[in-house]
């Protein structure tokens, strides 16, 4: 949906002046009036209002020439800028009839419509809606809708009021009766065109592509080259438009509820809003290139301390110890009663992983976090926790799972003391006994020599028939302390006469070492 | 000031042992269990404890087996079978960072390379910062520098007599020598754990002054001042 808002300045200027005379209580004046803006060549005319064309004077005149027209032509000045300003608002504002909008200086604006229309009972509905919600605003608003951004200007403005172009109707034909002013080219290519007696839209299809072409092949800008004004008008070619999007500033304050006087307070109070600041921007993934510190006095001063930064931020510490410096030559007068934090330029920063390490540094990580930390570099099996499992043999007893994993396992009954570790593989010792099924007197382990000095034993545990081989032998556990007080778990393998025993020790029952007790 | 069990432990403990036996790990878990239980949090505490060893330490002194542990650590006990010294290293760190642990419990033997002042204040830092205790039982190692607030020489000692069986070794107990300590002064003791907390079994054995001065050049710490 394209708007042409006809007489957009003018409207403004009358509303203004509205407002201020019903202020003042005086009736509207009626006379002709122009609004001007001083050129090289002395004030020229930028806007007219009605009675002021009924009398010939038109915009684009210097006002020395309407004057002589029009002896009491009264002039206002123009302000191009208020009505952009004005007519920015207005294309957020218009974003009530469709998802989104793009200005069209200087005076119109277009709407995605596309498959809203129906929300306002159709598209004929739309416009008279529209064209009256403007009408009540006081402002003219030529309206159109058309499949193409080109086509719906082109309605708009010199088409018949609130025309609409469906997808389905032959565009080409329905817009050829438009003049080629339609097709929003610049004054010179206009002036051009009428030169060549090319008045209509129409007037181009006669001719082909190809002259076209060569006539404005220099010309590369769409308002330059009718070939691609002409190509956007019937949707040939894509017209990518910039959308007007509401951009908010951010903006925290804290208004005190007794005045503050000393700089300690005022600090605290900025490092709140900055943490505020951090939060609010955090939320939409921006940080702070520009930062304005306002600080309202109690006796009606108003002091900003503005700060800039290199690259986007939103670190409250960083803005706290760059604003800390600017703050040392406030004068607090009787106190500050209102601070207010405003981030008039801000630049998108998305969330970084760099906290990560630093929170991990300063609160610890969670058991998960080690766990994956040291599975990482590790490997899966290097970090386990040991439970407990259905089996009389010492090494078989325990089992290894992942260190998260909840494992049912019945505890054990402690009808035996056990050591505090385990090798791997149990040792073979060599010993001295008295009778080959009693208690050893010393044994040799790793080249040195243990007397035996206190014994527990034996503690016999039979081997798994039903999972070893049948000549596997039965153990006898001693849990022994030797002269210095070292204390270990050894066994002896089968007893003299089981029949089990290798040709090599002949038969005779073999001693390990398996654990180390506390 | 003069140690005795009930001081919250220091954060950073080495004890230097023997590998032939296991007094120097149990040393170190009675002291854990000594410092968890001067912080009062014994009782319904749930946190895990990091076992750490590095390869030569499980060869040499073998895993540790969860019937032998002492009852309140058996459930709680994650072990951690390191390759190098480097990878114990980062496993003890990464424990000690880890807020969700009790203690952090390493063994590593010898005197590799990696295990230098460096780490070892590393491993202090961490520590202090996280509030985590390190109990690094150094097998067969020399006295090489170290910023640890509390060096232990330990090896077993006799144990009581058996309640039961006079022949049968009774609670077992440790020798265990503070040659250097940040806030204490030097001493021996006899130490065993009965279960509820740790005694010291034989006063007459703990003689003040028993200055057993450096076997090596390296003996002691650079980050730590002797005496109180």
């Amino acid at each position: 949906m394209s708007i042409w808002l006809m007489r957009l300045a003018m409207d403004r200027w009358q509303l203004h002046t509205a407002r201020k005379q019903a202020e003042g209580g005086r009736c509207a004046d009626t006379g002709p009036l122009a609004l001007i803006s001083e050129t090289a060549h002395g004030p020229r005319l930028d806007a007219v209002n009605a009675s002021g064309l009924a009398l010939g004077v038109r915009p684009g005149m210097l006002l020395a020439d309407a004057r002589s027209l029009c002896p009491h032509l009264a002039a206002a000045p123009s302000d191009p800028m208020g009505d952009f300003a004005f007519l920015e608002r207005l294309a957020v504002w218009a974003q009530r009839w469709g998802p989104w909008s793009a200005l069209d200086p200087p005076d119109g604006l277009l709407v995605d419509v596309t498959a809203v229309a129906h929300l306002f009972g159709g598209e004929e509905a739309m416009l008279e809606e529209a064209q009256a919600i403007f009408r009540r605003q006081g402002l003219a608003a030529g309206l159109a809708v058309a499949p193409t951004a080109g086509a719906a200007w082109a309605l708009a403005h010199f088409g018949p009021e609130r025309a609409i172009l469906g997808p389905e109707e032959d565009a080409k034909a329905s817009l050829s009766s438009l003049p080629v002013a339609a097709l929003r080219l610049d004054p010179d290519v206009l002036l051009v065109l009428r030169r060549l007696g090319l008045k209509r839209i129409g007037d181009l299809y006669g001719l082909g592509r190809d002259t076209l072409q060569r006539r404005f092949r220099t010309r590369r800008t769409p308002a330059a080259n009718p070939l691609i004004r002409l190509d956007q008008l019937l949707g040939r070619v894509p017209e990518p438009l910039l959308p007007a999007a509401a951009a908010e500033v951010p903006l925290v304050q804290r208004r005190l509820m007794e005045p503050i006087r000393h700089r300690e307070l005022l600090d605290r109070v900025v490092e709140d809003l900055a943490q505020d600041m951090a939060r609010l921007l955090e939320t939409q993934g921006e940080g702070a290139r520009r930062l304005e510190l306002g600080m309202w006095r109690v006796d009606g001063e108003v002091t900003v301390r503005r700060l800039e930064m290199a690259a986007a931020t939103r670190d409250p510490a960083h803005i706290c110890r760059l604003l800390a410096t600017r703050l040392d030559d406030v004068d607090a007068g009787f106190g500050i009663e209102l601070v207010r934090l405003r981030a008039p330029w801000c630049e998108g920063l998305a969330l970084a992983q760099a906290d990560f390490e630093a929170a991990a540094e300063n609160h610890g990580t969670s058991l998960s976090v080690c766990i994956d930390r040291l599975t990482v570099r590790l490997g899966r099996d290097a970090v386990r926790r040991p439970v407990p499992f259905a089996s009389h043999l010492p090494e078989r007893a325990q089992r290894w799972i992942p260190p998260l994993d909840v494992a049912a396992a019945q505890e054990e009954l402690e009808l035996h003391a056990r050591p505090l570790k385990l090798l791997d593989r149990a040792e073979e010792i060599a010993v001295l006994y008295a009778t080959p099924d009693g208690v050893p007197r010393r044994f040799r382990w790793r080249g040195g020599v243990h007397e035996i000095a206190r014994a527990e034993g034996p503690e016999r545990i039979a081997p798994e028939w039903w999972r070893e081989r049948p000549d596997a032998r039965l153990r006898d556990y001693y849990r022994i302390e030797d002269g210095e007080g070292r204390r270990y778990w050894i066994y002896r393998q089968g007893i003299t006469g089981d029949g089990r025993g290798n040709d090599r020790h002949g038969g005779m029952p073999q001693w390990f070492l398996q654990g180390l007790c506390a | 000031m003069r140690w005795r069990p009930g001081f919250a432990a220091a954060r950073h403990s080495e004890i230097f042992a023997s590998a032939d036996e296991a007094g120097g790990a149990a040393l170190a878990l009675s002291l854990a269990l000594d410092g968890m239980r001067a912080e009062s949090i014994c009782g319904d505490d749930k946190r895990g404890v990091l076992w750490v060893q590095d390869k030569t330490a499980r060869r040499l002194g073998g895993r540790p087996y969860r019937a032998g542990l002492p009852a309140e650590l058996r459930s709680r006990l994650i072990h951690v079978a390191a390759n190098t010294a480097e990878d114990a290293l980062f496993a003890l760190e990464e424990g000690l960072r880890c807020r969700d642990l009790a203690c952090v419990i390493g063994e590593i033997a010898g005197n590799p390379r990696a295990m230098d002042f460096t780490a070892s204040r590393r491993l202090s830092l961490a520590a202090e910062r996280h509030g985590v205790s390190l109990f690094l039982v150094r097998l067969n190692a020399k006295r090489d520098l170290s910023s640890a607030r509390m060096r232990w020489q330990a090896r077993s000692a006799v144990s009581l007599p058996s309640r039961w069986n006079a022949a049968a070794p009774g609670v077992p107990s440790w020798h265990a020598e503070l040659f250097r300590a940040r806030a204490h002064r030097q001493g021996e003791w006899i130490l065993r754990d009965d279960g509820k907390h740790l005694a010291v079994s034989s006063p007459a054995a703990a003689q003040t002054d028993h200055v057993d001065l450096a076997d090596a050049a390296g003996d002691g710490s650079l980050a730590t001042s002797h005496g109180a």
